[in-house]
């Protein structure tokens, strides 16, 4: 009674062990004999390996000439199980896997066509040499196949051969051979054929594929009769045709557009894709509006698939908008939240009504976005918040609309949204000085739910601005003061320069404050950017207070709302030929995120419309830009009086100027002729230049080839 | 393209591993795992890390995971993905952990007939379902079957095959639309949309061309170069003559989209069973099933209260069925005490609501909910963030957008006579009241 019991457990453990899994497994595997005439004792036995072989590592692979010597027999369900595993095991065991390939070579002569194109494709995936070798022979036949279902797997096998081995394939006659079935009576295998070239072309520098409006014409005739993603492979491939002449392109492009009705959003996007990609080279305004209507209602119709197609619609919307901001004039409400749409949907959807927002829709927009700022999740309410405040920015008719639903939400007195709503106030001061400055007492309400650098820095940029308005203004800065030494960086620096800021507008309130703060800035600190600053008001305030209120309450340089959302001009047009690509959900260049994939660029011809190109549109722009700064030096420097009249704005002319200004600046100094102000004041000189023509330095390094630049 | 399909459950176990190309290693799974599924604070569906990027949906209770190398095609790599979940539960009903453990050597067969070097192939349930079946392949198949099977898998009917015999030809055409409501809290409609689909089942035997009309016109971006004052004018009066505007439509496979583009007309040949003819959506003139009057007013803070009034807005013979409100609460709610006019309410702290069931609502009635909801006091008096008020229902022989089937023609060679069948549905999608 004793002995069973302690028999069976032990069996159990070892049944229970990988050595006992796959012992069992070889039994049954080996069990039946002759008088299992169906083999289904084999069958199942296999049934378990292949189930086996990724839920318990590699213990499966002890199998492998038991599973070799299943291979010959006649089963077509024994036989897709065999070549499972040898696809997924062959790697580990070259050696095992040679013996099958004698079976395999056999399956490839087969009759039936299934089992050919079967025995192809499991032949090509094995990365042994042997076996790539041996594929050339029988792809060549196979590629020539009666049957179209093994030309076409004939026609992905160039490819993976490819993958295993470019110089054996680039040494063979096999991508002519691929790039011969693209006459092929069967739409199936041209499509698949392109996109075996595409692949190929895709890793390989030294190979050209190019596409001539003979057969771009053909292989878009053949369209409707591909299943669709033979479609998705066709119109990937038409990137590749450069068009040479405009009506082509534009046939082309009306050819293709009944493709945006399909309900497979890859075509779709592709098919978007390719019809952005062909307008660079139509010329007919005419044209471009109508495709332009037509790209629009597939681009919302695609919000109500997937979430994750959604994402991917939107970004790509987020990319047309900018180069093609007629395609997506449509109702802004399309792009209004959901309550359960994901996070990401949300935040996409965000950006795009930002951009979206116009005087006229702004009402609607905020109403939303105040809601927005109601939900859960902590980052989504920051960015609606910060929204609202750009919106102010952006769009200036509006912007007591926009100040009014911030100081609701303020009112919430909900921490996160108090400090975002202070951060975007700060810049609404910026851009409208001296306009809303009733608001200040609303935002001192608040001063204690401040706790982020970001936010205090904005606060405490107000409290130095409008110090002479903000009837406590020094009580308020000295209570921030309290923590000087234990803050960031950032709001050392803002607390300095407020600091300063109080001295010069209420010298008598200010007066016990900088001289504090000074001694800080310059003994307590090991951070040189708060030092410079530091000694740089010191010597500002000891040496001139009247230029140092010029210089430090000073007029802005203006700011606005939508440099950063924008991409720069190259990178958009790059985008532009990857819609639908994974890149278009980072919007950064290819290369910045995929550093081997094959970058694509828009390829010259006669009938490329250059003058429409974002990049050619900014260069216009930054050279105008250029030319108007240009004159406005010029007369600058003429009402400044000093020396220089030559009147031709010449780069090394200003800064001489400003060394003899500002020369004249330190010898007024009562630090005398310290060399550090005269370096200073050289710098500077150079500083101004600059940013009053940041463009010329840029454009036209010798002064006066710009200008004959300019004249062409 | 793809290099590889992996299957994850919930647990991070690698359920299925499928490798196309070879840079996809194994050792890709645990980086999943780990920067995904064991991640909480994920908020994206694509990753990308290095030059490989995993792009995932989650169904039931399994990640579907593709693996990228490069700048792949996300539309393709995300369809694909649906397309997979399509096909499973084609095969097994329902695509779960427990499916997919009950048919590893089925999944596998599949990945690699649709998937070729990460190529998507031919993914039609019916023809792959002639050569990949769940009870094995049945018998060794003829010479001829094989190829029958091969020209389907290539040719240009992909999604039928030739032989289908019915002794009565039926096709059966359902229209349904998903309507979207969005209405702020003081009673205007912020947004109203309708996403319709139309469902076909046809039971047709040879190969039948069938030409389908509704009573749409389909503006597509043609007048949109008209002056909007205009324009709007000329949807009104189209809505007045019983037709309605469609925003935007797409299409099965099988439909003749270069037919539709010239002559509007939507003509094809249909796949055998059941299949998704076309979607469309439409902005103009929605009609509404339900009229919602919600007023929820926040008493101190210890109470709210809810007076909630559903009017249905349809005409009185008709009836909504599995109407169900929900009212959300405080997350600090102890107690919750409800009046109704009609149907049910119950409150369910997991989800934070009301639950109120009207399991037949008829067309011009007006019913009524009053609670109030007593709350316990919190240490941390943030904000409620009062998620909108949601309702779900659906309402059978109405359409929101007012779209009707004009007629359903079968042309055969055979000229045999079928019968067609229509029905309309209207659902709530997203139906929410702030």
């Amino acid at each position: 009674m004793f002995l069973p019991y302690a028999f069976d457990s032990a069996r159990l453990q070892y049944l229970r062990s990988p050595q006992g899994k796959v012992a069992e497994l070889r039994l049954e595997l080996n069990s039946g004999g002759k008088k299992d005439k169906n083999f289904s004792a084999k069958k199942t036995a296999l049934k378990k390996i292949v189930a086996n072989m990724t839920m318990s590592n590699n213990d499966m692979v002890a199998l492998f000439p038991d599973v070799v010597a299943c291979m010959h027999l006649p089963s077509l369900e024994i036989k897709k199980m065999c070549f499972l595993y040898l696809v997924n095991y062959a790697r580990i065991k070259p050696d095992i896997a040679l013996k099958a390939l004698p079976i395999i070579r056999g399956d490839v002569q087969d009759n039936n066509p299934l089992v050919r194109a079967l025995a192809l494709r499991t032949m090509s995936y094995i990365h042994v040499r042997e076996y790539v070798e041996g594929t050339i022979g029988p792809l060549k036949e196979l590629l020539r196949d009666a049957d179209p279902y093994v030309r076409k797997t004939a026609a992905f096998c160039v490819a993976k051969l490819y993958d295993h081995d470019r110089h054996l394939v680039e040494s063979s006659d096999l991508i002519d051979r691929l790039n011969g079935m693209l006459r092929d009576e069967n739409p199936t295998v041209v499509s698949s054929a392109l996109a075996g070239l595409m692949d190929i072309w895709e890793r390989s520098e030294n190979i050209k594929l190019t596409i001539d409006y003979a057969s771009a014409s053909k292989i878009v005739s053949i369209l409707p009769d591909c299943s669709e993603w033979g479609q998705t492979y066709i119109l990937e491939a038409m990137m590749n045709y450069v068009p040479h002449d405009t009506q082509e392109a534009a046939l082309l492009a009306e050819r293709i557009s009944p493709r945006l009705s399909h309900s497979n959003s890859a075509v779709v996007l592709t098919c978007i894709r390719v019809i952005l990609y062909l307008m660079n080279y139509i010329s007919d305004q005419k044209v471009i509006t109508s495709l332009c209507n037509k790209l629009s209602p597939p681009l919302v119709t695609l919000l109500s698939k997937g979430a994750e197609i959604q994402y991917l619609a939107l970004r790509n919307a987020l990319l047309i908008l900018q180069r093609r901001p007629e395609v997506l004039r449509n109702d802004i409400r399309v792009f209004f939240c959901k309550y359960n749409d994901p996070i990401y949907v949300k935040v996409t959807k965000l950006e795009l009504i930002f951009m979206l927002a116009t005087e006229r829709n702004i009402k609607e927009v905020l109403t939303e976005l105040a809601e927005y700022a109601t939900e859960i999740d902590v980052d989504f309410v920051r960015k609606s918040v910060r929204a609202i405040g750009k919106l102010a920015i952006k769009i200036p008719p509006a912007s007591q609309l926009c100040i009014s639903t911030l100081l609701s939400l303020v009112s919430t007195k909900v921490s996160y949204i108090v400090q975002e709503a202070t951060v975007v106030i700060r810049n609404i001061f910026r851009k409208y000085p001296n306009q809303y400055e009733s608001i200040i007492s609303t935002l001192c309400e608040n001063l204690d739910s401040l706790d982020e650098p970001e936010a205090k820095a904005a606060m405490i940029w107000v409290i130095g601005q409008y110090a002479d308005r903000i009837e406590d203004s020094d009580v308020l800065l000295d209570d921030f003061l309290d923590s000087f030494l234990e803050e960031t960086h950032e709001v050392q620096l803002a607390l300095l320069t407020a600091t300063v800021k109080l001295f010069i507008q209420r010298p008598t309130r200010g007066s016990s404050l900088v001289p504090k703060v000074l001694k800080w800035a310059t003994e307590e600190t090991d951070n040189p950017d708060l030092r410079d600053r530091g000694y740089m008001y010191w010597r500002l305030l000891s040496s001139a207070p009247e230029e140092a209120k010029k210089v430090v309450m000073g007029e802005k340089p203006p700011i606005t709302a939508e440099e950063s959302e924008k991409l720069d001009p190259g990178t958009l047009e790059e985008m532009c030929l990857n819609v639908g690509t994974l890149a278009t959900v980072y919007l950064k260049p290819v290369n910045q995120v995929f550093r081997s994939a094959r970058p694509r660029r828009l390829q010259d011809s006669p009938a490329l419309q250059r003058n429409e190109l974002p990049t050619v549109k900014a260069a216009q722009q930054a050279r105008e830009r250029a030319a108007a700064e240009r004159t406005k030096l010029d007369t600058a420097t003429h009402t400044n009086g000093h020396g220089g009249t030559n009147g031709n704005g010449n780069l090394a002319q200003a800064v001489s100027d400003a060394d003899v200004y500002f020369a004249g600046v330190g010898r007024q100094s009562t630090w005398g002729a310290s060399p550090i102000v005269t370096e200073q004041g050289a710098m500077g000189g150079g500083w101004v230049v600059n940013q009053n023509a940041p463009q010329q330095v840029v454009m036209s390094p010798g002064g006066e080839g710009g200008n004959q630049d300019l004249l062409l | 393209m793809l290099s590889g399909i992996l299957i994850f459950n919930q647990k991070g176990e690698n359920l299925i591993f499928r490798a196309f190309r070879n840079d996809c290693r194994p050792r890709l799974a645990d980086v999943f795992r780990i920067q995904v599924i064991s991640n909480s604070q994920v908020r994206s569906p694509i990753l990308t890390l290095g030059s490989t990027t995993f792009s995932h949906v989650k169904h039931e209770n399994i990640y579907l995971v593709a693996i990228t190398k490069s700048n792949a095609n996300a539309a393709l790599v995300f369809e694909f993905l649906y397309r997979f979940v399509g096909l499973g539960k084609a095969y097994f009903g329902k695509f779960d952990e427990e499916a997919v453990k009950n048919n590893f050597v089925l999944v596998y067969e599949l990945l690699d007939e649709i998937l070729d070097f990460g190529y998507p192939q031919n993914t039609e349930t019916d023809t792959l379902k002639m050569y990949i079946t769940t009870e094995g392949v049945k018998s060794e198949r003829a010479m001829e079957d094989s190829s029958k099977i091969t020209m389907q898998a290539t040719g240009a009917l992909s999604w039928r095959r030739a032989d289908i015999k019915y002794r009565k030809n039926e096709a059966f055409v359902d229209v349904i639309e998903d309507v979207n409501l969005l209405m702020s809290a003081a009673g205007t409609v912020l947004r109203a949309d309708v996403n319709g689909q139309i469902v076909m089942r046809a039971y047709l035997s040879g190969t039948p061309e069938c030409k389908f009309g509704l009573n749409d016109r389909l503006t597509l971006g043609e007048d949109n170069l008209q002056p909007s004052g205009n324009r709007a004018g000329a949807k009104a009066t189209r809505a007045a003559a019983g037709s309605v505007t469609l925003e935007d439509c797409q299409f099965h496979q099988c439909v003749k989209l270069g037919k539709f583009d010239t002559d509007r007309i939507i003509s094809f040949i249909p796949p055998d069973g059941e299949f998704e003819l076309m979607r469309y959506r439409a902005t103009e003139n929605v009609n509404l099933p339900f009229k919602v009057h919600a007023i929820v007013n926040e008493i101190g803070k210890t109470k709210v209260e809810y007076s909630i009034a559903v009017r249905a807005n349809y005409g009185s013979k008709l009836f909504a069925t599995n109407v169900v409100v929900r009212i959300p609460t405080p997350l600090n709610t102890a107690r919750i005490t409800e009046r109704t006019s009609q149907g049910k309410a119950k409150y369910e702290p997991e989800h934070n609501n009301i639950v109120w069931k009207i399991p037949r609502f008829t067309g011009q009635s007006e019913y009524v909910l009053s609670a109030e909801a007593s709350l316990t006091s919190m240490t941390n008096q943030k904000a409620w963030s009062r998620p909108p008020l949601n309702l779900s229902f659906s309402l059978l022989m109405f359409t929101s957008s007012g779209l009707l089937v004009r007629y359903l023609k079968v042309f055969e060679k055979s000229n045999y006579s079928s019968v067609k069948w229509v029905r309309y549905m209207t659902r709530a999608g997203n139906y929410e009241i702030r």
